[in-house]
């Protein structure tokens, strides 16, 4: 199903240096129609050049990169976009709904206001000026201004940063809104809750390569090891004494188990100790599966740096 | 593969009428406008600083030389005013946004670039009409200075379009240097500049030298419009003007390439 979706966006082994830094290397991209991707990737990796070149802000020096098939620098391609990036400061004097309706004025079938304010979730904002509103209040009217032009594909640059949990709530409720009105989005963040609870896909950057590309689960799966979680009158030192058991530890009653076979690590506990109870069973998280594919990456390219050296 | 196809279905309604188009180059001038206004702590030494040294060294110390020389100096110091807005009003602005990463954020939006500038631009016009009537009512109530209004309209439209170069100029130091180190750098073109152009000292005042090359400077052109404007300069207007609209394209040009491949 996903390979008859139309592409939205797209890098084609995209190669852009900076002097002798190369902040892309060979970088490839898909964002599809109607999908969240969330960009993951520790600092430096290459995100912000990759939503740079997307956004037609600075050009590739070598690759094919397309917004809808054309340039990102021909404006009709961005008269598709929303935008919301991480620090724009925003003229102060001006209100809310001077900034909504400038903003708006640049797209061809904008939204009403009124929808937009409501989307965002900034109705009682509007007459305010953008200079009095607090940090996650600024941070609200920015994702409005990304959604007032009606995108179809809505770039969001860390977008919960210095939000609270409620407003964080609101603004994912209102990103799934849009992803059920047919909207695209591009998704940075380092926030893995945020990727594991919004994203179709995720796409993992390190040292200007893309290193995984799939499903969020296809990326918990990478990892093979499963946490086990019960209470046991058995000891930490039985258990570590066990050849699958690769780490355990004690958090008050509970035990912590981390092991590649948890199948044969649960027969044995269940055999070991019939009293044993609140047994959970879980594949590693988001988190764990992220820091190990990018220190994957890292080794390797401590190696190709080896090898060239 | 499955691209190719998928785009000509999505290529459908991004077109932009004319009529839509237009509003986006009135909106932005409108809040470039009412930014401003609401914080006149930019544009109002920009605007007053100029009325203030005419005050001093046009109207008060020049008194024993006479109506002759309060006219002289209202076109060198409204030219010296109408620099002012152009590069500080439009370059200064530039350097902050492009600092804070509002223009980075504008170019990434679908804004026609040239709404963008045009905002700017109207807004150091309004200002550099601001400082010629300042300067003309100082001159009129104080200076005891006549003027026909044909010469008060020349005057003014002089100021109001002379201030386009000084924008370009502005526009591309703005774009050669980040957040607070324009200012600065700007001075040191504002000052000196004025000195040589004979803006502050009539030109035969100066060193020989200076005054050979002070047809170097667009100050110095526009002066040469605005000693006309007021009546106190005969002979052709128009290989002035050529050279301040050769200089405008020049500095624009330069600018708009900088803008487009670093922003």
């Amino acid at each position: 199903m996903a390979h008859s979706t139309p592409t939205v966006a797209r890098l084609d082994h995209v190669v852009k240096r900076y002097g002798r830094l190369t902040a892309l290397d060979g970088a490839d991209l898909v964002v599809r129609r109607g999908e969240l991707l969330a960009l993951l990737g520790p600092n430096g990796a290459g995100k912000t050049t990759a939503i740079g070149l997307l956004l037609g802000l600075i050009r590739a020096d070598a690759g094919k990169v397309e917004l809808f098939g054309q340039d990102p620098q021909q404006i009709d391609a961005r008269r598709r976009i929303g935008v919301m990036l991480q620090d724009a400061e925003l003229p102060p004097t001006l209100r809310v709904g001077e900034l909504l309706r400038l903003t708006a004025s640049y797209y061809p079938t904008p939204r009403a206001l009124a929808e937009t304010a409501e989307l965002a979730g900034i109705g009682d904002l509007l007459k305010r000026s953008y200079a009095k509103l607090s940090g996650g209040q600024q941070r609200r009217v920015q994702f409005a201004l990304a959604l007032c032009g009606r995108p179809e594909l809505l770039f969001l640059d860390e977008p919960t940063v210095g939000m609270d949990i409620e407003a964080r709530g609101k603004l994912w409720a209102a990103i799934r809104q849009l992803l059920a009105e047919g909207c695209s989005v591009l998704l940075t963040t380092h926030y893995l809750e945020e990727a594991e609870a919004l994203a179709d896909r995720v796409c993992v950057m390190a040292h200007g390569r893309m290193i995984h590309e799939g499903t969020v689960e296809a990326l918990r799966a990478r990892v093979a090891l499963k946490r086990i979680r019960c209470l046991s009158a058995l000891t930490v030192d039985t258990i570590r004494s066990w050849p699958e058991v690769s780490d355990v530890w004690q958090d008050g009653e509970r035990l912590h188990i981390t092991t590649a076979d948890a199948e044969i690590v649960v027969r044995r506990l269940l055999d070991a100790d019939t009293q044993l109870c609140e047994l959970e069973v879980q594949r590693a998280g988001l988190a764990e599966a992220f820091t190990e594919v990018t220190r994957d990456a890292d080794e390797a390219s401590n190696i190709d740096q080896r090898e060239a050296a | 593969m499955e691209t190719t196809m998928s785009f000509t279905e999505l290529a459908s309604t991004s077109g932009m009428s004319p009529r839509r188009v237009l509003g986006v180059y009135l909106e932005e001038a409108r809040s470039e406008c009412l930014r401003y206004m609401r914080a006149p702590g930019f544009m109002l030494p920009i605007m007053l600083f100029p009325a203030m040294f005419y005050l001093l060294f046009g109207v008060l110390m020049a008194k024993s030389e006479g109506a002759d020389a309060a006219r002289y100096l209202l076109a060198s110091y409204g030219v010296f005013g109408v620099m002012s807005p152009g590069l500080f009003g439009f370059g200064v602005s530039l350097a902050l946004e492009r600092d804070g990463g509002l223009l980075t954020f504008k170019r990434a939006l679908p804004m026609p670039p040239g709404a963008y500038l045009l905002g700017k631009m109207l807004m150091a016009m309004a200002a550099a009409t601001v400082v010629i009537l300042l300067l003309l009512a100082l001159a009129l109530l104080l200076g005891h200075v006549t003027l026909t209004p044909m010469q008060v309209g020349a005057l003014l439209l002089t100021g109001a379009l002379g201030v386009l170069p000084f924008c370009a100029l502005g526009m591309f130091v703005g774009t050669l240097i980040k957040g607070q180190g324009a200012p600065g750098m700007l001075q040191l073109i504002y000052l000196p500049m004025s000195f040589m152009s004979g803006l502050w000292f009539p030109l035969p005042m100066l060193p020989k030298f200076l005054q050979q090359i002070a047809p170097v400077w667009p100050s110095y052109h526009l002066d040469q419009l605005a000693l006309a404007a007021v009546g106190m300069r005969q002979g052709a207007l128009l290989p002035h003007v050529l050279v301040l609209f050769g200089f405008a394209a020049v500095f624009l040009l330069l600018a708009t390439r900088r803008l487009r491949r670093h922003g």
